[in-house]
């Protein structure tokens, strides 16, 4: 028999403290969609979409109503656009991310990510036409969302992709600055992009992949919040072991529902994101994990040791939990959707600068910033650089997901509702670097990349 | 298939008598009972086969759902794997 308490600490998790699964998310190739007349080459894209995920929402539903476990998305990434479109790049690019949102219309899903270039070392046919359209692309439609990997660890980083970057995240918010600039919420530049993310707005399918997968991103930081509260750690060793003890319960729910979801759908199970995933709601925060442990408030000295002890433990915790374990994986400090990031913020505590040296300790980068709407796209670039220059060089994944606000300066506010929260607008570093953006060309890899 | 059937909240005369009701009403063998009272908070946890059950798993969720409005209790029904995957190895 179980035990009552194993029972009753399971539901106090889903009831109380947030346990949920963040998101099933399908992942489908669209290699063979590849057509040279774009109309032909949407409709397979659409078929395809809609034929291989037609029961994801209802096998979502259904598993969370079996096991009482919420699924809070169920949400699709395809192969990088930007590779289908290669052979039609003349032609109206838009096109695909209509028939890709009108995939996600008709099919339920709250988003499809996907509408992706992979350009670290160069651009390939279809990779600036597919960069070129994602302002209009993300304005004229709601699902959609966009990434584009700029460098990597290997490669170096292409300056020239940083600086088209800069100026697309800009455009992107000026395009939709009538809701909030919500565009550039749903816009990631990456350097070290995984192929198999589950989250967006950074999921693709990527091309290693298999024809179609399920992967499966777990949450909880209000679990791992709630069970160091009630443990009263004595030293730093246990606040460890509790969260890889926490991580490791999470996990195997998420390694069940993929594997329920996968069977199912009888589609094979890719990886599980064990990531702590914070949401606006009350309790749900990363920040207020690390001020658990004993910070005053996040983004106060010490909160970069912090953040790598919770971010290892949870890797450690979940690794033992799920069979192939990929995806991000790690703690996220989006910052708009995080209420504990955001008080810290309007605090005064937490800034670009702390954010970014937690970045290098994290699974991701500077994520759901509001930045001033007068920024510079050379600004949002320079941005970009220096997060894709922590990434590359410790072999780990970053991204930058920035909103200029336009119209609005620092200290106002942007609120996109829903699990993208709402964010103060924050000051950016005094200085120019324009002309080191506008030099251009290929940033080299660095040593770590001459493994072999 | 096992389901796992827990019932909280403050403790009243017949609460075992209605929910135990309830899921012979629809062919729910219950297999284990173990409840306890805290103070005045009442939790009850039961195992039940609800393979050869006259309803599927959500009219049974439903249900049970409603009994527990009545009589001001929470009931969850859940697989019982998911316990079984999170606390063991």
């Amino acid at each position: 028999m179980l035990e009552t308490k194993d029972i009753l600490e399971t539901i106090n998790m889903i009831d109380n403290e947030n346990l949920d699964v963040r998101t099933i998310t399908m992942g489908i190739s669209l290699i063979d969609c590849i057509d040279s007349d774009i109309d032909r080459a949407c409709d397979k894209i659409y078929d395809k979409i809609c034929m291989y995920a037609k029961d994801l929402v209802k096998t979502g539903e259904d598993i969370t109503r079996e096991y009482g476990i919420p699924i809070i998305n169920k949400r699709i990434s395809v192969t990088p656009i930007s590779i289908i479109a290669g052979v039609c790049q003349t032609q109206k690019i838009l096109k695909f991310a209509k028939a890709l949102d009108r995939a996600a219309d008709t099919l339920g899903v709250n988003f499809i990510g996907g509408y992706s270039a992979l350009v670290e070392k160069g651009f390939a046919a279809g990779d600036y036409a597919l960069i070129e359209s994602i302002p209009e692309a993300l304005s004229v439609t709601e699902k959609v969302c966009s990434s584009v990997n700029i460098g990597s660890t290997k490669a170096g980083i292409n300056m020239d992709a940083v600086k088209m970057m800069g100026k697309t995240v800009v455009d992107t918010a000026k395009l939709t600055s009538d809701n909030n600039c919500i565009g550039a919420a749903k816009l990631v530049t990456f350097c070290n992009a995984v192929q198999d993310n589950p989250f967006m707005a950074g999921a693709f399918h990527g091309v290693g992949e298999a024809d179609c997968v399920i992967n499966v991103g777990v949450s909880g930081p209000g679990v791992v919040r709630a069970a160091l509260e009630k443990a009263d750690c004595k030293d730093i060793t246990e606040v460890a072991d509790l969260v890889k003890k926490t991580a490791f319960k999470i996990t195997r729910m998420g390694q069940l529902v993929a594997q329920q979801a996968s069977s199912r759908l009888s589609v094979p199970f890719g990886i599980v994101d064990l990531s702590l995933a914070p949401t606006p709601a009350v309790g749900d925060s990363v920040a207020h994990i690390l001020e658990e442990m004993g910070l005053e408030i996040c983004g106060c000295h010490g909160t970069t040791a912090a953040l790598a002890l919770l971010n290892d433990a949870v890797k450690k915790g979940g690794v033992m939990a799920s069979s192939h374990v990929g995806g991000l994986s790690g703690a996220f400090i989006p910052v708009s959707e995080d209420q504990g990031m955001i008080n810290a913020v309007k605090k005064g505590a937490l800034d670009i600068t702390k954010l970014e040296a937690m970045t290098a300790v994290c699974s991701v980068g500077l994520d759901m910033l509001v930045i001033p709407g007068d920024v510079t796209p050379e600004t949002v670039s320079a941005i970009i650089a220096d997060e894709a220059a922590i990434g590359m060089v410790n072999s780990k994944t970053t991204a930058v997901r920035v909103i200029p606000a336009i119209g609005h300066e620092a200290g106002d506010e942007l609120n996109f509702g829903g699990l993208l929260g709402k964010g103060p607008v924050m000051p950016l570093r005094y200085g120019s670097a324009e002309k080191f953006i506008n030099l251009g060309g290929r940033l080299p890899a660095p040593m770590q990349s001459l493994k072999n | 298939m096992k389901a796992v059937i827990t019932v909280l909240g403050k403790d009243s005369v017949g609460i075992l008598s209605k929910v135990s009701t309830a899921c012979a009403e629809v062919g729910v063998n219950i297999i284990e009972v173990t409840q306890s009272v805290l103070q005045d908070m009442f939790a009850m946890i039961m195992l039940a086969e609800i393979g050869s059950a006259s309803v599927n798993f959500e009219e049974l969720s439903k249900k049970l759902d409603k009994v527990g409005e009545e009589n001001n209790l929470k009931i969850h029904v859940m697989h019982e794997d998911i316990f079984n995957s999170m606390h063991k190895i």
